[in-house]
């Protein structure tokens, strides 16, 4: 048994997903050409000013909420001054003393899977600064300031994680919650969620933390991980010899697997924060502050519990619906739409929809995929008039906007199939046989809804004409 | 015609009479510039073939339009540091020797799109720095009064360019007193705006929680006239106030409307820093005012003495944060062959700056620096509460308060560059006005061996109206703003 024990608080950067920049309106859109989304006050030319994007006060309290933090009224930028080539003016505008989001927490399961609350100590609004590019073929470095300026949450935890295996956790947890919240789209590799964690180790039973080092900028989870783990070895490998710690800043080499000193506490700059005068400080109305509380999204944890109580759905599937705030939508949506239960919708969602997703890398919300057309289809299969091959290729020509969806329904349907007891079966078959008529509609001329209540009527004697008509209209306004 | 001498009233006439073109009238003081400035060195750059361009603009725009603003086709200088697209905007630095700014500053926009036409752009103290203009790489400014004086500063030579009626009229801007001291010092009227109704935007920062755009003029209904079209919200500023008037300022005070005002003289302004025949020249002007039928009570603004340590921490502080841009890396001045980053740095802001903005930079960093920052800079920050409260109290009582603009007359060139702070003391009565925010005009009221003398009128905040009002009555009665240097004075 280690006689050690770690202490590890996180500091989270968070890229708030707000179309323009946090001080000005230049786009904030990833992988455009270096210094093509840089304006005159990206750049600090002289007498530029920033001016706020308000959204993303909106979303800083939203995070608050959700993690039951206190909102400030009143919260103030400061200018943290430092040098560097990628900084324009030389200075970051971060909050210091009053930042918008301070105290709050989150639960995550420590290792004997028994809930642990992290406390959260604050969350500020930031700058980001742009990228140094260094170039050994010809000794140079490029300066990219796209990124400059774009906003950032940044979310400080307390010092209260006790291995790399809650930072983890604690990390998901809080990916989980903002692209939940659809504050952030927590991509790791463009660099829109990162965080650098501070480590210490001490002996078991002692109340004082060690020296700490803070390693810098890890943007994956198995990275997290790995770094806090070679740092805490290296830490209790100095300590058993003898050693001490030195405070500083250390960066991890996913090639080497280890960290290496960027700079120490001697060297660390003095930053000289101050009020920026250029800013006025935030105000914000407790009106403001319960209006966002009553449009917030119901949390991840309450929905999880419901999920699974409720529907009997797996954790793995629940985590994937509760990953994206519009897959969560998206299923709610489809569970209240579609006849048939909601675990086989879950499942047939799981198979169907999230393997191409996650194997394709696709966003939900970025496709043509609506949520009547999949309660449809689900209704074609489950009737056995298309088969789960056909359901994946109509899915995939939705997504590739091949024809109109109706054509593509169509040309995967098979008449001889037809089970002619169903209504809906009828309406289906009644509307993916008129494409003409569905065009006519989606033009305007919705009285042609009484044709297809007519042919319907016709195959299908006694039944309702108006429970016929609005399925019909349903579907139509749905294609 | 002595076109020199017209107000901007009369040069307007002769546009919109079309009498003079502004083409003719734009040749008429390049060429008063041509002539005379190498005397003075009040601009930094003319651009004669962009001023003529203008010119040709604003006589469209007259021959086009019934109702053009006062300022259509008058020609103005703008102080270096308004950002002017395409047009070299140096602030008085090597630093910005050869830059070009990419887009024009709101009020450079704002008087532009009205027909102003830019003749120039003055001479100034670095990057605003300075009570005398001999800050400026570009050399000192002469004072027209006497060419071995100085014009004041920072705005030193809009100033001086004005006095010498090279132009009509000038933009300015005061940190500390940087258009009132200059005004004073060349007899002439400059109007410190209340904090946040000039847009800030475009204008090269110097501090940005006391820089204020504003007019220096040979008379207050000059002053309006300009302060008109600078004045406005801008979206682009995030301390421009919407507050601001939209309404054009109107001189229409009357002597008999004015026996409800009264004005505060305070005590702690006339103590003994005072020069004692600036003293007496106050109290004649204070006499002709008493005459018009204001009343006149004193008050007193303690904690006086605070002022010039409170401004110069907080004026530093933030000065040392908005000059790190100028690093050598995007625009700007860069050294040669450095050795590395840090070298580049170094050497870059070494050679880049002079010997005023470096010490500022210093005396500020130092102030925010970790250890010092409670006991200088929040310090700094709770005089200047004080401060504010203090003036807040004394309009309790009274509308308007009467004080010198400067403790003397200009000094030497030369004079006091080796005691700065001998040259800090001279914005003692100025710099209280911006560490409040407040609204303040320096008239001139007379000279003490022939040098002139100004003195302020401060007014609460949005009171530009009713101090320019003021300020215009009394020049109704005088004729001190009509005085004009003698070497200057002839076509």
């Amino acid at each position: 048994m280690s006689k050690w024990e770690s202490v590890i608080g996180l500091e989270i950067h968070a890229q708030l997903s707000t179309k323009s920049k946090i001080f000005s309106a230049s786009s904030t859109l990833y992988g455009k050409d270096p210094n093509k989304q840089a304006s005159y006050v990206d750049l600090g030319m002289p007498g530029t000013l920033p001016v706020l994007n308000k959204s993303v006060i909106k979303k800083a309290i939203q995070f608050g909420l959700a993690i039951n933090a206190k909102i400030a009224n009143k919260s103030i930028f400061a200018r943290k001054n430092y040098f560097y080539p990628d900084l324009p003016k030389n200075y970051q505008i971060s909050q210091l003393d009053s930042p918008i989001v301070e105290g709050g927490y989150i639960e995550i399961k420590d290792s004997n899977n028994q809930n642990k609350k992290i406390n959260i100590t604050r969350a500020h609004l930031e700058e980001d600064a742009g990228k140094s590019i260094h170039s050994n073929e010809n000794n140079c470095t490029y300066i990219d300031l796209n990124r400059a300026g774009t906003p950032l949450l940044e979310i400080v935890s307390e010092p209260e994680i006790a291995n790399s295996k809650e930072a983890v956790s604690y990390m998901k947890k809080i990916h989980n919650l903002v692209t939940y919240l659809d504050i952030c789209d927590g991509n790791m590799q463009e660099g829109s969620f990162r965080c650098d964690a501070n480590v210490s180790v001490r002996k078991i039973g002692d109340k004082n933390l060690g020296t700490r080092t803070e390693l810098k900028n890890i943007n994956s989870f198995k990275f997290v991980e790995k770094a806090i783990n070679y740092e805490i070895q290296r830490q209790i490998d100095l300590l058993e010899d003898g050693k001490n710690i030195i405070q500083e800043t250390r960066l991890y080499d996913e090639n080497k697997d280890s960290t290496k000193s960027m700079r120490s506490k001697e060297e660390a700059n003095d930053y000289r924060y101050f009020p920026d005068p250029d800013l006025l400080p935030i105000e914000i109305e407790e009106k403001y502050i319960m209006e966002i509380k009553n449009s917030l999204p119901e949390l991840p944890e309450i929905k999880f519990e419901y999920y699974k109580s409720n529907y009997n759905f797996s954790e793995d599937q629940i985590n994937i619906i509760l990953s994206d705030i519009y897959i969560t939508n998206f299923i709610d949506q489809a569970i209240s739409l579609s006849k048939i239960e909601p675990k086989r919708v879950v499942n047939y969602f799981m198979s169907l929809i999230y393997s191409k997703l996650n194997k394709e890398k696709l966003k939900l919300h970025k496709s043509e995929l609506k949520v009547e057309i999949f309660c449809l289809l689900l209704e074609l299969i489950e009737n056995k008039k298309i088969t789960k091959n056909n359901f994946k290729n109509i899915i995939d020509s939705i997504w590739n906007k091949k024809n109109g969806v109706n054509e593509i329904i169509k040309s995967y349907t098979t008449d001889s199939e037809e089970d002619n007891d169903s209504v809906d079966g009828l309406i289906h078959k009644v509307i993916s046989q008129n494409t003409k008529q569905v065009e006519e509609y989606k033009s305007g001329k919705t009285k042609i809804v009484g044709f297809f209540v007519g042919r319907v009527l016709k195959d299908a004697k006694g039944a309702d004409p108006t429970s016929i008509k609005n399925k019909i209209i349903k579907i139509l306004e749905s294609v | 015609m002595d076109i020199y001498k017209k107000s901007i009233t009369e040069l307007s006439e002769l546009l919109q009479k079309k009498e003079l073109s502004s083409l003719e009238m734009t040749k008429y003081f390049l060429e008063r510039i041509n002539a005379y400035d190498s005397k003075l060195n009040s601009f930094i750059s003319v651009n004669e073939d962009f001023a003529l361009e203008q010119a040709k603009f604003a006589d469209n725009l007259l021959s086009r339009k019934n109702e053009n603003s006062l300022l259509a086709g008058i020609p103005i200088a703008h102080k270096d540091l308004f950002s002017t697209k395409g047009i070299l905007t140096t602030c008085g630095s090597k630093m910005l020797e050869s830059y070009h700014p990419p887009f024009d500053a709101t009020v450079v926009n704002r008087l532009t799109k009205v027909g102003m036409v830019c003749i120039g752009k003055t001479n100034m103290d670095e990057f605003a720095m300075g009570s005398s203009n001999e800050s400026s790489y570009f050399g000192p400014v002469k004072n027209p009064w006497n060419l071995t004086k100085v014009p004041g500063g920072s705005s030193g030579g809009s100033a001086s360019a004005v006095a010498a009626r090279l132009a009509p009229i000038a933009t300015g801007s005061d940190t500390g007193g940087s258009i009132r001291q200059p005004a004073s010092f060349c007899g002439l009227t400059g109007l410190k705006p209340t904090y946040g109704s000039v847009s800030r935007y475009g204008m090269i920062a110097y501090a940005s929680s006391l820089d204020q755009g504003g007019p220096i003029a040979k008379s207050a209904e000059d002053c309006a006239l300009l302060f008109n079209e600078m004045k406005g919200y801008d979206s682009n500023d995030p301390t421009s106030n919407y507050k601001i008037k939209e309404e054009k300022i109107k001189l229409s005070l009357k002597k008999e409307n004015v026996k409800n005002i009264t004005i505060g003289i305070p005590k702690e302004y006339f103590s003994d820093n005072l020069d004692s025949k600036i003293s007496d020249i106050l109290n004649v002007s204070i006499e002709t005012f008493k005459k018009l039928g204001f009343n006149f009570r004193e008050v007193s603004l303690p904690n006086h003495n605070y002022t010039i340590p409170a401004y110069y921490i907080i004026a530093s502080a933030e000065a040392s944060s908005n000059l790190s841009r100028y690093d050598g890396i995007k625009f700007g001045y860069r050294c040669d062959k450095p050795k590395n980053l840090e070298d580049l740095y170094l050497k870059t802001r070494k050679e880049g700056f002079g010997k005023e903005v470096k010490k500022r930079i210093m005396i500020g960093a130092y102030a925010l620096s970790s250890g010092y920052y409670d006991e200088y800079y929040m310090r700094a920050l709770k005089i200047r509460r004080i401060i504010k409260d203090n003036f807040m109290k004394a309009f309790e009582n009274i509308d308007f308060l009467f004080a010198p603009t400067c403790p003397t007359t200009a000094f030497d060139i030369g004079e006091k560059t080796s005691d700065a702070v001998a040259m800090y003391l001279s914005d003692i009565y100025t710099t209280p006005v911006n560490l409040a925010g407040l609204p303040a005009v320096s008239i001139p009221i007379g000279f003490s061996d022939k040098m002139p003398v100004g003195m302020q009128i401060i007014g609460n905040y949005f009171s530009e109206e009713d101090i320019l009002n003021i300020a215009h009555l009394y020049q109704i009665e005088t004729d001190w703003h009509e005085k004009i240097p003698e070497e200057f004075n002839c076509e």
